[in-house]
């Protein structure tokens, strides 16, 4: 660690102005404050740092996208093998899943972060840590055959037009990690829905459907048990198809105080009061699945912890994060239910609340002001 | 009018070619007035409508200067607007009839969008801006600038939208099938107007990058 510290130090004049490596100064930067912590101190005044800054931030999502993660390759693997209708052993299993999720993986981190240092270095910024967390999560919103050419398009189009046109990092309007996601699903709908495309290599005569893909057609014969469904043995994308260990993730997220709880509680009771509505009504066999199964199936688990609780997009106020998950959850499950061209709304219901967060935000703080208001002039008045 | 003028100002003074090209780049009216989007939008996800769509905003705006320019000392204010109006409707109906009758397959793919060209912003917006207040010749350069104008963008975007979202150029293919073959595939999203407008913004990033001046403080 001294070694490491010593060897940054000793690199650092090249890369400050008039050094050798100038232009690359704001890369040096981003390697050096991601190995250590920076010790910049507050000139003036007393003010007390926390010491985690957004690098720990962004690891310790990270963190927890790891056990989805890799459930989600064992499971790339088990649903290619049970195609085959064959069952080997985990490591094998989790190998062949292994192989076909780490190249998405490395695209979609070499693809966005080339694109963050280049725009760090032309404008001369520090570059962004944004995309630590974005880079895993494009990888596991995707199916696992998707092809990499339009993996890097689509990460090079979000982070692009996602982010960098607004600014970087904390500008965005959009989570970029579902930007690149609709990009594909709007560019190439061949690869990203319909049966073919959920499990790697499927054999052709075995049936791909995911449970939404199933009970939008009202096919419930087969249906995948609730515990299936739960721990996650169904075919999907890449990381969301386990809600267990995605809690568990969630969990950290809670625990370490990063996401919102209440943002996270509210995507779920929204999700499960629509569901609930769905039920009264029971026009047919999907809305009469029971309200609770909604939040199992498909990304609403992986969209409601790790997507809806993006810092940057939600809802900032605390009164506002409860609107902005309540309405998250009942435009998934409502787009679910009713628009046969679309299987699974979690996507569309984050992106669409992701551009009515900052009116959210406005109407509670209006709010409030009115009601400080009134209790001012009760105060004068008596 | 005052009669002692010293002499004619030639057909193509500088002056008069200026009014043909700044409308093509630093006085854009879709990229740097914002005007006329919507047509932009819906008529780019093919080069061949573009195309045609182009030529009948350049007649239409081009002719309705000249003429509004004609009339402008016989209208009276208050009721300029539905003068203007009248003129341009009239020119888009002959537009639109032309198009029914001799390119009747694009008309149909451009429906009721030569019938708006009569609401497009730019018409309007250069009728009260430059006919009103000009000679009838600098007006009809005018109109047939900010038409090439409106065009270049339309076609630029038509380029694109057409190249990645279908393969084709002018309903020609131009992705070779050997790169179908390996896997290629035409981009869905270039044929939703989404795209025209992230398309039409790449345009204006471009631009305002080579010219600073644009860029709003």
């Amino acid at each position: 660690m001294k070694a490491l510290r010593n060897f940054i130090d000793k690199q650092k004049p090249h890369f400050l102005p008039g050094g050798r490596f100038e232009k690359l100064q704001s890369t040096f930067e981003a390697f050096e404050t991601f190995l250590f912590v920076p010790n910049t101190v507050t000139k003036s005044g007393a003010h007390i740092r926390d010491a985690i800054d957004m690098k720990r931030t962004m690891i310790i999502v990270v963190i927890a996208l790891i056990p989805a993660m890799l459930f989600g390759m064992w499971n790339v693997g088990y649903q290619h093998f049970l195609s085959y209708g064959q069952h080997p052993d985990v490591l094998t299993n989790f190998f062949y899943g292994f192989w076909k999720v780490l190249p998405l993986i490395i695209v979609s981190y070499v693809v966005g972060l080339g694109i963050e240092f280049m725009f760090a270095q032309i404008r001369h910024e520090e570059v962004n840590e944004g995309f630590l967390v974005s880079g895993i999560l494009i990888p596991l919103i995707v199916p696992p055959d998707i092809p990499l050419w339009e993996l890097a398009l689509a990460v090079a189009f979000a982070v692009v037009f996602g982010k960098e046109v607004f600014g970087g990092t904390g500008m965005n309007v959009f989570n970029p990690a579902l930007t690149a996601r609709a990009f594909l699903f709007f560019a190439y709908p061949g690869n990203m829905s319909g049966e073919k495309v959920w499990i790697a290599d499927k054999l052709d005569t075995f049936s791909g459907a995911t449970p939404l893909g199933k009970a939008l057609v009202g096919n419930f014969s087969n249906f995948p048990s609730v515990h299936d469904m739960f721990f996650g043995f169904i075919p999907g994308s890449v990381g969301e198809t386990s809600t267990f260990l995605i809690l568990i993730g969630g969990l950290i997220l809670l625990i370490t105080g990063i996401a919102s709880w209440r943002t996270m509680f509210s995507v779920f009771a929204g999700g499960y009061v629509m569901g609930l509505l769905f039920n009264l009504w029971g026009a047919n066999a999907y809305m009469g699945i029971p309200a609770w199964q909604h939040l199992i199936m498909g990304g609403f688990a992986f969209g409601a912890v790790f997507m809806a609780t993006d810092p940057v997009t939600s809802a900032q106020t605390n009164k506002g994060k409860y609107y902005y998950g309540f309405l998250i959850g009942i435009m998934a499950v409502l787009i679910r239910v009713f628009n046969p061209a679309y299987p699974e709304g979690m996507m569309l219901a984050i992106l669409l609340l992701n551009v009515f967060a900052p009116l959210i935000d406005h109407y509670v703080v209006e709010s409030n002001i009115k009601k400080r208001l009134k209790r001012a002039k009760l105060a004068l008045t008596n | 009018m005052s009669t002692d003028k010293k002499e004619r100002e030639p057909m193509f003074s500088a002056k008069n070619v200026k009014l043909l090209t700044s409308p093509l780049n630093l006085n854009n009216p879709i990229t740097v007035q914002v005007l006329g989007i919507c047509s932009a939008l819906a008529v780019t996800a093919k080069l061949k409508p573009a195309i045609v769509m182009t030529l009948s905003v350049m007649i239409v705006t081009g002719v309705s200067n000249f003429v509004v320019s004609l009339l402008r000392n016989g209208i009276p204010p208050r009721i300029r607007i539905i003068v203007q109006l009248v003129v341009v409707a009239t020119l888009v109906i002959l537009v639109d009839q032309l198009l029914k009758a001799f390119l009747f397959d694009v008309s149909k793919q451009l429906s009721v969008f030569v019938g708006l060209i009569i609401t497009n912003c730019i018409i309007m917006g250069r009728l009260e801006a430059f006919a009103m207040s000009n000679k009838p010749w600098p007006a009809f350069l005018d109109g047939i600038g900010n038409g090439l104008g409106y065009g270049l963008i339309l076609i630029t975007v038509a380029f694109f939208r057409e190249l990645f979202g279908s393969g084709t150029l002018f309903d020609i293919q131009i992705v070779p099938q050997s790169l179908y073959n390996m896997g290629y595939v035409n981009n869905g999203l270039m044929i939703l107007p989404p795209m025209a407008l992230i398309t039409v913004g790449v345009i204006i990033w471009v631009q305002r990058y080579y010219n600073r001046s644009l860029i709003e403080k």
